[in-house]
């Protein structure tokens, strides 16, 4: 009852959120490459976004890819969180988002169990709606990912999740919730047998302070999101989860049913299959670092560098 | 109800004892004593000797209340997290414990500070006068005569810090330290309502124990024939200040 009326408020509020959103969201900055491309078949398509820098650049990098090849892109960015931009999806506001396959596979069905990129793909496949179509995934992926420092790692010679079994204890920072998921604490006992962890909620989604403590030996295994600039920066070392403990999240274009042809279709694909995690990371680096370069313009550069169109 | 389901929470046997994955309630009170009690020292080794000062001499009183007011205007969350990243870690102290003191400590150094200068002003002048024409030096007069009188208001402030201190430490468990806001902090983000709850009753019972506690120690060290720190308008005197005050500030009867 309690958590019902609660669902209602928060779904009504984010309904009349999204509304607000995308009314006020139509300054559209169009890069369509008038004079390049085929001039037949010119088809429009709406590019919208999370409000994350990260799925900015992505929806950036989709966009100019498309305009780039004679499509008419308009851009409705920073759209808010999955509750407000999927129903956006499926009313056909939005055409085009770039998302990740287990945090839509969450989203759309409470009962996903889906782990592996294959099977999360096709239980997405499954799961959405018959106005949106999934691409093919790219094999670049934002998702829960164990770091430690490059020291701790040498020392103790880890390399993959299943390797902290040898330490005696260590402590393991994440965001509180990590204690309760099923692919946090509990999955780690279950599916790599390590019964050999302190946990250490640190509230800051493997932000700052996470890093700090790591750096600073408060804890020697840290959950930061496979995408974060100081991975890089720092010189961590992602545990490899060989078990698939953590859902994949592999990067997916999410279309309009409507929209979806043999030209989109190719050349997205083509942008899929040439982003790796590691352009992720670089991507955000320069969009969230020091030098906070425009998103529009960091996905200009990958894009050139990438020679794809 | 939500606060009944948080009382059983806190009394289910098994959040008693601490894992490796979760603290218990008797450390994490403890945890939360131990933080709570640093910040108000620092706080009171601060505040305490400026405010008496302001208090005895008058001096400052502008400046005390303009920097009271920024201190108040500082949002303690993000401070913390300014402090946490630019404080370096210091071996055999627990990372960010030092930001979390100073922070809560300059959340507690206005009310102490307050009370401290205020209690002295509310002691009557004349008693102070009184005080020094009789021979005692400054030293004495604030030791012997300012400070018992104001004791009350100067308890009072410490009482409101450590009020204050106590529903605040809540935040340094989004941050590492373990306290009783680690309930909070993890329920929230757990979903689990009850253990929220749960924290924050810990949290208010804490709060009115200890405030209950120190209203006590108010009432003890207020000294006869004072109360709220005001000295005047007494009919019954016990000290010699006060009856120099009574004289005056009420017409008597010749030979009562």
């Amino acid at each position: 009852m309690f958590a019902s009326k609660r669902g209602l408020i928060a779904a009504g509020a984010l309904l009349a959120g999204a509304a607000l959103v995308l009314s006020g969201c139509s300054s559209s900055s169009s890069l369509s490459g008038s004079g390049s491309g085929t001039k037949t078949a010119k088809t429009s398509i709406v590019v919208g976004s999370a409000n994350f820098s990260e799925n900015v650049v992505l929806a950036d990098i989709y966009g100019q890819a498309l305009a780039k090849n004679g499509f008419t892109v308009t851009y409705k960015l920073n759209i808010g969180a999955r509750a407000a931009y999927i129903p956006a999806l499926e009313s056909g506001e939005v055409n085009l988002i770039p998302e990740y396959s287990g945090s839509i596979l969450d989203f759309l069905s409470k009962t996903a169990t889906a782990n592996s990129p294959s099977d999360v793909k096709s239980a997405l496949d499954a799961a959405l709606p018959k106005s949106l179509k999934a691409l093919t995934p790219s094999t670049a992926a934002d998702s829960d990912a164990l770091n430690v420092t490059q020291a701790f790692a040498s020392a103790n010679s880890l390399t993959s999740i299943a390797d902290l079994k040898n330490l005696k204890t260590f402590t393991l920072a994440a965001n509180p919730e990590f204690q309760t998921r099923p692919d946090g604490i509990k999955g780690l006992q279950s599916v790599y047998g390590l019964n050999n962890i302190k946990f250490k909620a640190i509230s800051d989604g493997g932000g700052p302070a996470t890093l700090k403590a790591l750096l600073d030996n408060t804890v020697q295994v840290a959950d930061i999101y496979s995408t974060t600039p100081s991975i890089l920066a720092n010189k961590l070392v992602t545990l490899k989860d060989p078990n698939s403990l953590f859902a994949s999240q592999e990067v997916v274009p999410i279309v309009s049913s409507s929209k979806v042809n043999a030209k989109l279709t190719s050349v997205l694909n083509k942008v899929s299959a040439k982003l790796t995690t590691a352009d992720l990371l670089e991507l955000n680096t320069e969009v969230s670092g020091d030098t906070k370069t425009d998103p529009a313009v960091a996905a200009k550069k990958w894009l050139d560098d990438s020679g794809l169109f | 109800m939500i606060l009944v389901q948080g009382l059983l929470w806190i009394f289910a046997p098994e959040h008693w004892t601490t894992t490796a994955l979760s603290v218990g309630i008797p450390d994490a009170l403890g945890a939360h004593l131990a933080l709570s009690g640093w910040s108000l020292l620092i706080s009171a080794i601060i505040a305490l000797p400026l405010g008496l000062f302001i208090g005895h001499t008058g001096k400052g009183r502008n400046a005390a209340i303009i920097v009271s007011n920024i201190a108040r205007a500082v949002p303690t969350l993000g401070l913390l997290s300014i402090l946490l990243l630019a404080i370096p870690h210091v071996a055999g102290i627990p990372d960010g414990y030092i930001a979390d003191i100073l922070v809560f400590a300059l959340l507690a150094i206005p009310p102490i500070l307050a009370g401290a200068y205020s209690g002295l002003e509310a002691v009557d002048p004349q008693t102070v006068d009184a005080a020094r024409a009789i021979g005692m030096t400054e030293w004495q007069v604030l030791l012997r005569v300012e400070i018992p009188l104001g004791a009350t208001l100067i308890i009072g402030g410490l009482r409101s810090a450590t009020l204050q201190i106590i529903a605040t430490v809540t935040i340094a468990s989004l941050y590492l330290q373990t306290s009783l806001g680690t309930f909070i902090a993890d329920g929230l983000a757990q979903h689990d309502y009850v253990k929220m709850a749960a924290g924050a009753i810990l949290v208010a019972a804490l709060a009115l124990l200890i405030d209950g506690i120190l209203a006590i120690v108010q009432k003890l060290v207020s000294p006869r024939g004072v109360s709220r720190g005001e000295t005047k308008k007494k009919k019954r005197f016990t000290a010699r200040g006060g009856r120099a005050v009574a004289t005056i500030g009420t017409p008597t009867t010749e030979g009562n």
